[in-house]
């Protein structure tokens, strides 16, 4: 087993709270977490659901690994129709809310309808019930946390929760848990606050003791761990310097987006990496890095925790942003530094800040801001509109952004679109640095050719985390390809989205695979759950889930149109850099992409392809 | 030579492998809330601290227990709860000054760390020798060596 063997059913129109046992059948063809939450998701949703009505559903899920020994175990996904694309949403989140819903002994939480008024979910072992939240509707995720815990007494619950940019609707509001952990993309944050839905608080002491084999699972999680302790990018990389050790190496590959995509190499790059992080600033002597952090069972612990100078001018008088803080991760200070060409390091640590206090989604964000600030250069967008000036390189103009947006003031209610609605009703669609509605994140689509093809065809909008090709084109993992090389990438891509699938599935985080394959995930899961989890069948279960998500989202309404890049990226050469003068070969390799998947040249699953995967 | 969980806060990433380890050491299953070390967070400093019982060698638990429940286990100096002696009355966890004896509702009895018969799980799961298992008399030892090393490598020190 490992799984808990029960779900619970939340319906908030109603205001009922019901267990079932988890359908087990599934439980084996999708493992968990991303995987089963989506198939319980397409099995009762209609594809054409709005997003934000109360006919959408919103699940919490966790996987078999979660809340076990094993490294990582401790993830937890939010899957919904997302209102950013209309596509299918799965975010994920560590910290150690996942682990204790699991320990309550619950796989997952699925809601339905939309609450009367807001309310929180408080689960306690087996109980669960829905209380109101009157009083903590209009707070942060900073604030509402501790009054929940207050109120029941109990320090040691854990919240998973949406500030205002939730309630708000701000289209890429993320769901937070532990004050600065998220499910951050997609927008499920604002599929929570359409259903008058403001926080799951729950206490766990029943613990995980189903493991299958306890003995054989102790033996494989410690010789994954030894693993993940020997690699130089898990044992080494990311714990000293966390992901920010990217910003350097992915601004001299040429493939950082910098100013909404114009440029593909920021100078002020290493203002604001992981060096600049951990080198003591001229105001007080001190570094902006304070320490690492790991998620709930991880053994890597990339996580930053950084103070903010207190005497920048983003925090004068405001001694409640004066303590340690998560951030920052390489995603957010890419998208709020060199997106929008801003080298301030604080200014990006106190944007960060914003986004986990009030829950949005810092890539989206910090991307929507880069292509206000192209329309403001262009003259588009006006002072007058905007309430300040926004040239690129402005922290100032990131910073007011950050303040204005979860609450919908002034320009602010504009932000909380996203770019993809904010530049088309300015009449320049083509500036929106996107994929179906969703922003890019860290990387060049057009100099690292086989990102970019993952960003065009993954199922929730453009993503890093849908096939992570960077560690091959880049960091040389499992093999070195050439950023620039179109050949071979379509495999390379399927191979990573459908591994990622299941890595995403068994409640593990997928940094794990910069150090692990699925021949170290296997073992763990076999000890824990069934000898059927073969390296062989995980790749069957990732692809399976891949074409399953894709196949909702062509009965939403997707075709092959919609795997596109922008036309930046298509025909605005990369101007410095090795790649100088690459654009995208998408063309090239989306026909071939479909090929290898078993899709007609729509970019629909053939019937034999759905066949042979189950579905 | 008796060895004691000697603990260095500034290497706890607040993984919780420990608490993990713990519990399925003790119960065979994977219950945080069971565990008889605890790492707390302190989110404004940044600061994971891992506590557990330091084994006092006179132990105020020992002493004020009315069932003579705890005992010293000679080999590893632990002070043992014995679950088939223990009434539950609790008074051990409020003469323990550092709060590290605590009852457990689902047995009705106490908990607290026994170093595992001499070999710590916690020590053994922490992926950072934030916990380790040393020497009794020499749990300073390292801080020594570290200070030992920084000072004497000073050029023109006097």
């Amino acid at each position: 087993m490992s799984w808990a063997g029960k779900l619970l059913r939340v319906n908030l129109s109603k205001g009922t709270c019901q267990s079932e046992p988890l359908n087990m059948q599934w439980a084996k063809e999708y493992l968990g977490s991303r995987g089963l939450a989506s198939k319980y998701l397409v099995e009762e949703l209609d594809p054409k659901v709005d997003p934000l009505s109360p006919d959408n559903k919103i699940i919490w899920a966790t996987g078999p690994l979660t809340g076990t020994m094993a490294s990582t175990g401790g993830r937890y996904t939010v899957v919904t129709k997302g209102p950013l694309t209309g596509a299918i949403a799965c975010s994920n989140s560590g910290g150690y809310w996942g682990a204790e819903l699991k320990m309550a002994g619950w796989d997952m939480v699925i809601f339905e309808g939309k609450s009367p008024k807001p309310v929180y979910l408080f689960i306690e072992n087996d109980t669960a019930e829905l209380i109101d939240a009157s009083d903590l509707w209009g707070k942060t995720v900073w604030e509402t946390e501790p009054a929940i815990k207050t109120k029941h007494q109990d320090p040691q619950i854990r919240v998973s929760c949406i500030g205002r940019a939730g309630e708000n609707q701000v289209l890429y509001a993320a769901v937070v848990n532990d004050l600065h952990r998220a499910a951050g993309r997609s927008g499920v944050g604002a599929v929570m606050g359409s259903k008058n839905l403001k926080a799951i608080a729950v206490r766990g002491t029943k613990g995980v003791g189903n493991i299958r084999d306890p003995k054989g699972f102790m033996a494989a999680t410690a010789a994954a761990k030894a693993v993940l302790a020997g690699n130089a990018v898990t044992g080494q990389g990311l714990p000293t310097y966390g992901t920010q050790v990217l910003m350097n190496v992915i601004n001299e590959v040429g493939g950082l987006p910098t100013r909404n995509h114009q440029d593909v190499q920021f100078d002020g790059a290493k203002d604001i990496s992981a060096e600049a992080m951990a080198t003591p600033r001229a105001s007080d002597g001190k570094a902006h890095l304070v320490t690492n952090q790991a998620c709930f069972a991880c053994t890597i612990a990339c996580g930053r925790i950084s103070k903010i100078d207190e005497t920048h001018f983003t925090v004068e008088n405001k001694p409640q942003y004066f303590g340690a803080s998560g951030g920052l991760e390489y995603e957010a200070a890419w998208a709020l530094g060199a997106a929008n060409g801003v080298n301030d390091l604080e200014a990006l640590q106190f944007a960060n800040m914003l986004c986990n206090e009030d829950g949005f989604d810092p890539i989206s964000f910090g991307a929507t801001v880069g292509a206000v600030m192209e329309l403001y250069e262009m003259g588009v967008l006006t002072k007058e509109q905007l309430g300040i000036e926004a040239p690129f390189g402005s922290a100032k103009a990131l910073s007011y952004f950050a303040e204005i947006t979860a609450n919908g003031v002034g320009f602010g209610k504009e932000l909380g679109q996203g770019s993809a609605r904010l530049t088309k009703k300015y009449g320049h669609p083509d500036l929106s640095m996107s994929v179906k509605g969703q922003e890019f994140p860290a990387y060049d689509g057009r100099v690292i050719q086989g990102i970019g093809l993952a960003y065009a065809t993954s199922n929730r909008g453009a993503c890093h985390l849908r096939g992570y090709t960077i560690a091959s084109e880049v960091l040389g993992i499992p093999v070195k390809t050439e950023p620039a090389d179109t050949q071979g990438k379509p495999e390379l891509v399927k191979a990573f989205q459908d591994a990622t699938a299941a890595f995403d599935s068994a409640g593990i985080c997928i940094f794990t695979s910069f150090a692990w394959t699925l021949a170290d995930v296997a073992p763990q899961l076999q000890a824990a759950c069934g000898e059927e989890f073969t390296v062989e069948n995980l790749t069957t279960i990732g692809e399976r889930i891949w074409n399953m998500e894709r196949d909702f989202n062509n009965r939403a309404g997707f075709t092959h149109k919609d795997d596109k890049l922008p036309k930046r990226l298509m025909t605005e050469a990369a101007k410095t850099g090795p790649g100088k003068g690459t654009v995208s070969g998408l063309d090239t390799m989306l026909p071939e992409y479909y090929k290898i998947r078993g899709w007609d040249k729509e970019g629909r699953p053939s019937e034999e392809t759905l066949k042979r995967l189950g579905l | 030579m008796q060895k004691s969980l000697h603990i260095n806060a500034d290497k706890c990433t607040g993984c919780l492998q420990c608490e993990m380890a713990c519990s399925y050491e003790h119960y065979g299953v994977f219950n945080i809330s069971k565990s008889r070390i605890k790492v707390f967070e302190f989110h404004l400093t940044g600061k994971k601290v891992p506590y557990t019982c330091t084994q006092c060698a006179e132990a105020w638990c020992l002493q004020a227990c009315p069932v003579d429940a705890i005992r010293v286990d000679v080999i590893t100096g632990a002070k043992v709860v014995s679950e088939d002696t223990c009434v539950g009355c609790k008074v051990c966890t409020i003469s323990c000054p550092f709060g590290t004896i605590n009852y457990v509702q689902d047995t009705g009895k106490v908990q607290k760390c026994d170093l595992c018969g001499g070999d710590p799980a916690c020590a053994t799961a922490c992926p950072t020798q934030a916990i380790t298992y040393v020497d009794s008399d020499w749990t300073g030892l390292d801080k020594m060596r570290e200070w030992a090393d920084k000072l004497g490598n000073q050029s023109g020190a006097n």
